[in-house]
């Protein structure tokens, strides 16, 4: 076991190095001198200077790199070409809204696709199901800056409901929760249906039938005990789906999180927050992903003893 | 599979053929309509099915989808979101899939250290969320149809690359290409006559679904301003700019919305249709 988890955490090391890599290689992707674009046609010769050795891009690519590292190794973002002030005060400001939305989503989809997914695997092939998986069909092909506006047409502009957009207590986070949650929702009840009609084939379950056991204790009991354990670890590995989806959320209803903050940078063409946003949220992926990894080979010897 | 579920299989097919057809016919009809839409026309602002202004040119629509808040035919408009949507579509699809299919081919056919090393690169690419990466890219490379298609196909090639390296890892060991092997063949002969036609099934399923995503995904840059070059009409750039107006204007977001939602739900039932059809598992 203790093999397993140094394994999985030694790839999650490589790959947030490749990936701390290619964030820094982001601002040597636009297109001619990043500093002239980040200042404006208008700028001095002398403040070009002064921000290309305050960023280090004087400095040989190498070292460059070098001093990006040490930065982060000590938690130093660097500061906002904006506002001056150090990314990390930032940031650390727009954390909690974007916590709070992605486990509000969390929350709206599991509500929704739990108790649609196990019906559709019970009645499968019946009106029940089709109706289940017409949802979600048409949940993953509403993307969520459609969603949004539909939802604040209906609940905010025609009912009156809910808040157009803004953070105001928890009666805001309704519409951007339901936005990110659907898409989710519609993913996730597919996945349940799936994994909960493989397990209704296995031999354990005949047994149990065999036994006369009631309908209720063999699904309750036997059947979603076990089809859950990939349910867990899909919703893992939909964390990431979740973060991108907030970012576009966050601007739909103007939630003041690390995705609006992201937008606006790249806007104020504040590269260094934009490198830091998308660095916080892609780590964070990884971290996540990995954390899952590991609780599942936990929870089932078979993942971890076939790697 | 009964008859039953083969007519309405079928049926299925049939509706998304004949979105998809009519997604198609809008963007070649695109070049032969006289298309006005960045004709700002005042009288016009936010208007849908009311008397309307038209100016002496007139789009061929005459404003039956009415106007935004430019006073914008919205046919006009929604008709060259078809052309851009289809072209970085078909664009990012086929970049991704040529690159993403040679490096997977490649090197799960070579293995060893190379091998190793393009998984590696494969596992940080797929550690970027969704289409972060992506709006990390055009942000910084500015708005553009070119610049959507390098973003996104940066971040496109890793699907194909990881699924045809993990279906060529499998179908090398085979004996039918052990034994071209022993005959001596070529191994770009081995690649291109006993490998790549076994990969094609799945390739072909995520090219459908690939379809829906980089539809929503071109959309979702446009919404953000990060994809092409306003005034140029983009399916997502239309719902930007009806956000603003939902009150007096539902149809500034309606419009391209339907459009868009009918297009990735026709790509989406077609591929699950692909995919029941061609996935030996579930058979």
């Amino acid at each position: 076991m203790l093999n397993y988890i140094i394994s999985r955490l030694a790839s999650a090391l490589i790959v947030i190095f490749g990936v701390v890599f290619i964030v820094f290689m982001l601002i040597h992707m636009v297109p001619g001198d990043p500093v002239e674009v980040m200042l404006g046609e208008s700028a001095t010769a002398v403040d070009r200077e002064a921000l290309r050795h305050s960023l280090g891009l004087d400095l040989p690519l190498w070292q460059q790199f070098y001093q990006f590292i040490s930065g982060l190794l000590h938690f130093d973002l660097g500061y906002s070409l904006h506002s001056r002030q150090a990314i990390s005060e930032i940031i650390s400001a727009r954390i909690g809204p974007t916590l709070e939305l992605t486990l509000a989503s969390l929350f709206v989809a599991s509500i929704i696709a739990f108790p649609l997914g196990i019906l559709a695997a019970l009645k499968k092939d019946k009106l029940a199901d089709a109706a289940a998986m017409s949802f979600s069909l048409l949940g993953v092909s509403i993307p969520n800056f459609l969603m949004g506006p539909l939802l604040i047409l209906l609940f905010s502009v025609l009912l009156g409901w809910f808040p157009v957009s803004g953070k105001s207590g928890l009666n805001s986070l309704v519409l951007p929760a339901l936005t990110l949650g659907t898409a989710l929702a519609a993913v996730l009840s597919r996945m349940i249906r799936a994994s909960l009609l493989e397990i209704l084939n296995e031999d354990y379950i005949r047994t149990a039938k065999a036994k006369g056991l009631s309908r209720t204790r063999i699904i309750g009991l036997h059947a979603l005990r076990n089809a859950m354990l990939p349910v867990i670890t899909l919703i893992g590995l939909q964390i990431g789906a979740l973060l991108a989806g907030a970012v576009i959320t966050e601007i739909v209803f103007s939630w003041p999180g690390l995705g609006q903050l992201t937008i606006e940078s790249i806007q104020k063409r504040d590269y260094p927050v934009v490198q830091a946003c998308i660095l916080l949220i892609s780590t964070t992926y990884v971290v996540v992903n990995t954390l899952t990894d590991i609780v599942y080979g936990l929870l089932d010897p078979r993942i971890r003893l076939e790697s | 599979m009964t008859s039953q579920s083969l007519i309405k299989v079928s049926m299925k097919v049939s509706i998304s053929l004949l979105i998809l057809g009519l997604w198609f016919l809008m963007v070649i009809s695109v070049p032969f309509l006289d298309l006005h839409p960045d004709e700002v026309v005042l009288e016009n602002i936010l208007l849908f099915g009311e008397q309307q202004n038209l100016s002496e040119s007139g789009s061929p629509g005459l404003g039956f989808l009415g106007y935004d808040d430019l006073g914008r035919p919205l046919f006009d408009r929604l008709m060259v979101g078809a052309y851009t949507s289809f072209m970085v579509t078909f664009g990012v699809i086929i970049v991704s899939m040529l690159v993403g299919t040679g490096i997977g081919v490649i090197s799960g056919y070579v293995g060893g250290h190379w091998d190793h090393f393009m998984t590696r690169i494969i596992d940080i690419f797929m550690a970027f969320p969704g289409i972060l990466l992506a709006i990390a890219l055009s942000g910084l490379m500015g708005p553009g149809i070119t610049n959507v298609i390098i973003a996104l196909s940066i971040v496109g090639w890793v699907g194909y690359a990881r699924l045809s390296r993990a279906q060529v890892m499998a179908i090398k060991q085979r004996e039918h290409v052990q034994s071209a092997k022993a005959l001596g063949a070529s191994h770009t002969r081995i690649i291109v006559l006993h490998i790549l036609p076994l990969i094609v099934a799945p390739l072909l399923i995520e090219f459908t679904f690939g379809i829906a995503s980089v539809v929503i995904a071109e959309a979702g840059l446009s919404f953000l301003g990060l994809g092409v070059q306003a005034p140029q009409a983009s399916w997502g750039s239309m719902i930007r700019d009806g956000t603003q107006y939902l009150l007096m204007a539902p149809h500034m977001v309606l419009v391209p919305g339907i459009a868009l939602m009918l297009v990735v739900l026709a790509v989406n039932m077609l591929g699950d249709a692909v995919r029941d059809k061609l996935d030996v598992k579930s058979h």
